[in-house]
């Protein structure tokens, strides 16, 4: 459940933690693109290295180092599905192309979840809110979204107590092939869902109970402000985007194919 | 028999849960563990069936360390029911959850069937053999929680707050059926903040505070102890509180639940009515 962990807001007086949620959503749509627009590995590992001072300055390294040890199983898997299909598929095992789309993909998985990780670290649900709200999302959305989010820690806490229950009546998880494997998780996912939508219900019940939506047009104690280090980050951002376009369509960026060959 | 040597543990938050605990529970003890929330009961207990190892020092269950085995080969030994039956349940009937566990640990089809029809009918679900477990009520849950894991028939029995969301007469129906459990000589630790069920099942008590053990004995005399029950967080049985008022008439004031009370009571009363 560590990964979970990498996704948790914490709560740290950084100059990350004080940006605009507006403005870092931006800069991780920016890395997303960017990641997605690019299947060589030099700037995937620039890319994923970019984003290290982020981490350094929100003071945030524990909890997103427990995010990539979490997405490690996960990468791996995609490096290993890719190979083996590149090898499959009629790839020459002698061609460095093998190694490197499958190696591009993880990294490319690695640098999303990286981003994400930030982003969720250091973005409280209520300034998320806030955001979402003050770009003319309506406020359900903002809410069940937010909500969502709060809850995720809470079902992964939830997740962790459903398997020591089930562990306890002679489950393995790890025995079996892989089939078996991917069944042992049915005695896990029921409970989860099951109490997922008890709660979402018993939620429901006591908003309402707490007069949800009584007032039509809803106000705020808080209202977000651009200042100078958001616009900093957005002119960053943009500009990463336009090189990264111009990269893309003028220059050839080097493969480890093109530099070992 | 279960050894707790100087356990240790930490959650990955840092919350040091266990701070050098120690405990030696018998083949056939009654065990109620106590104490406030975040004391380190749950914690102890998931020890005892190594769904938690300890950091430091040891926890062996019938002379094997805890660290060498799987939960699944300790759960075989050391049954463990959840506090919140909802965690446990997701089988379409009754009858398959209660035979989740027996087919994991591989008995053969024919005890399975018999094992099923006898916890059922032990606890008094028979009649919902084909039902759901979601369409159960609260108490009939926990009740099939109970079942499930008594049906492979352990030789310790772990409960952990077994009275919550309990009505009165169910919450004496289990009492009872703990009690005989531990007649038929099952060990059987019960985790509980609930000082009157305590006090009616009469077991020996370890009391937790702050990741330690801080009594361990009858249950008498230590929930009659006003410095150990206020340092525990937990608040004295009401006849323990009635008798401490009445000590001004020669009552005793070590009495803990209502059989003892009435009888020293008729006692009290036949004296006084002596010409």
């Amino acid at each position: 459940m560590s990964v979970f962990e990498g996704f948790r807001f914490r709560h740290v007086h950084s100059p990350i933690h004080h940006l605009d949620p507006r403005v870092k959503f931006l800069y991780v749509l920016v890395v997303f693109g960017i990641a997605i627009a690019f299947l060589e590995v030099f700037p995937l590992v620039l890319l994923f290295l970019i984003q290290i001072p982020f981490v350094l300055l929100a003071r945030v390294q524990r909890e997103w180092i427990r995010s990539l040890k979490g997405a490690l199983f996960l990468a791996i898997l995609i490096f290993a599905v890719n190979l083996a299909f590149g090898y499959f598929g009629g790839t020459s095992p002698s061609s460095m192309f093998l190694w490197e789309y499958p190696l591009a993909m993880s990294l490319r998985f690695l640098v999303l979840v990286e981003s994400f990780s930030i982003f969720f670290l250091t973005t409280s649900p209520d300034h998320l809110s806030l955001a979402l709200e003050q770009s003319h999302v309506p406020y359900e959305f903002c809410f069940a979204f937010t909500t969502a989010i709060r809850f995720v820690p809470v079902l992964a806490e939830e997740a962790q107590t459903i398997m020591d229950a089930q562990k306890a009546r002679g489950l393995e998880l790890e025995r079996g092939n892989f089939i078996k494997r991917v069944k042992n998780y049915v005695p896990i996912l029921i409970p989860l869902i099951v109490s997922a939508i008890r709660r979402s219900l018993e939620l429901a019940e006591a908003m309402e109970s707490r007069a949800w939506g009584a007032t039509q047009k809803r106000t705020n104690l808080y209202v977000l402000r651009l200042k100078s280090a958001d616009y900093t980050l957005i002119i960053a951002s943009l500009g990463m985007l336009v090189c990264s376009i111009y990269l893309r369509l003028y220059v050839a960026v080097p493969s480890l194919t093109m530099l070992l060959t | 028999m279960i050894e707790v040597k100087g356990v240790c543990f930490a959650y990955p938050t840092g919350v040091e849960a266990l701070k050098e605990v120690s405990l030696e529970i018998r083949d056939g003890d009654f065990v109620a563990i106590m104490g406030s929330n975040g004391a380190g009961k749950t914690t102890l207990v998931k020890h005892f069936n190594g769904l938690l190892k300890p950091a430091s020092g040891e926890v062996f269950v019938d002379g094997v360390s805890t660290r060498s085995v799987s939960t699944a080969s300790l759960a075989r030994e050391v049954g463990f029911v959840f506090q919140n039956p909802d965690h446990q349940l997701f089988c379409e009937t009754v009858e398959e959850e209660v035979a989740y566990a027996l087919k994991n640990f591989g008995f053969e089809e024919g005890i399975v069937k018999s094992r099923v029809t006898w916890a059922l009918n032990l606890l008094g679900l028979t009649q919902y053999r084909q039902t759901s477990p979601f369409m159960l009520s609260g108490g009939e849950r926990k009740r099939l929680a109970l079942a499930s894991v008594l049906a492979w028939d352990p030789q310790v029995v772990v409960l952990d707050e077994p009275t919550i969301g309990q009505d009165y007469e169910q919450k004496e129906k289990l009492r009872q059926f703990i009690v005989q459990l531990n007649a038929q000589g099952k060990t059987v630790v019960v985790v509980t903040h609930d000082v009157e069920f305590v006090a009616d099942c009469g077991p020996r008590i370890v009391l937790m505070a702050e990741g330690k053990i801080v009594a361990d004995g009858d249950a008498k005399e230590i929930l009659t102890n006003k410095e150990l029950t206020f340092k525990a967080s937990i608040v004295p049985p009401q006849m323990t509180q009635i008798f401490v008022g009445l000590a001004d008439f020669g009552l005793p004031t070590d009495v803990i639940n209502v059989h003892e009370a009435r009888r020293i009571l008729l006692g009290f009363l036949k004296e006084e009515e002596k010409p």
